[in-house]
């Protein structure tokens, strides 16, 4: 790296939920791309092994560690999900403005907390 | 700046002003990331929701239960199309934060690399997976 000054980072800028709308969208990117493909192929290569594999992946996940793992990379989809649409109305130029993009912000990280919700409740009711 | 100057004073009588500039960024390139980007995600939207209304309606995950779902044609067309569609998501967001965060040229291919092979190789197995339990009979 060339030694020259830096941009100001993270800690001189104050919060908001833009901010936190953004590096959600990363964190839960890079968590389910890190921690939710492993898992959903290990799920499907253990249904292609047969029973004995599937019981040695249903008891993992099923456990309740693996249940937090679940529900969190449901959350993590919901999450993505959400303010992914919200860049797409973004990529059409639209909620830059202050009041608008803090509104949907709020709203997107809303949205993925209710649906993961909504899902887990359908899954036990259904 | 400021002086009016014609194109041709600018740049010499050769090519557009655009082909002068054109790849001399720090990125190169980025266009057809960013558009398969937005692409595989609205495929993602679909394909990763059909997963999850899928298992939603699931009676139950028993083996039995999963593999009978799991054999017919059109969950196996899905989650097919979902093994690359997802995988090759993942690949360009990863790619983005290697970019962001690895700050040299040769950090950033040591980083991509191997991204690039598991990511590939994910999804071959989970294709084969698919494949085997849609084509492997009982």
């Amino acid at each position: 790296m060339a030694d020259r000054p830096l941009s100001p980072h993270l800690q001189i800028w104050r919060w908001g939920p833009h901010m936190a709308v953004s590096i959600l969208h990363r964190a839960t990117g890079d968590g389910m791309a890190l921690v939710g493909l492993p898992i959903l192929i290990w799920w499907l290569g253990s249904i292609a092994s047969g029973p004995d594999a599937y019981a040695t992946f249903a008891s993992i996940m099923g456990s309740p560690l693996g249940m937090v793992v679940l529900v969190l990379l449901s959350w993590a989809f919901f999450n993505h999900m959400s303010s992914g649409i919200r860049h797409f109305v973004l990529d059409i130029g639209g909620g830059y403005e202050i009041d608008t993009n803090k509104r949907w912000s709020i709203g997107s990280i809303s949205s993925g907390i209710i649906l993961t919700a909504l899902f887990w409740a359908a899954i036990v009711l259904i | 700046m400021g002086q009016k100057t014609t194109l041709e004073e600018r740049y010499g009588n050769k090519g557009t002003a655009l082909g002068h500039v054109r790849g001399l960024g720090a990125s190169k390139g980025g266009t057809h990331h960013w558009l398969m980007q937005r692409f595989t995600a609205v495929g993602n939207l679909l394909l990763v929701g059909f997963l999850m209304v899928s298992l939603v309606l699931l009676p139950n995950y028993s083996w039995a239960t999963v593999h009978n779902w799991l054999s017919h044609p059109v969950p196996a067309t899905a989650l097919a199309l979902m093994m690359v569609n997802t995988f090759y998501h993942a690949r360009l967001g990863l790619q983005v934060v290697i970019e962001d965060y690895a700050d040299t040229p040769g950090n950033k291919l040591a980083l991509m690399l191997p991204v690039a092979v598991l990511l590939v190789g994910g999804a071959a197995f989970g294709l084969v997976s698919i494949a085997r339990i849609a084509l492997g009979g009982e």
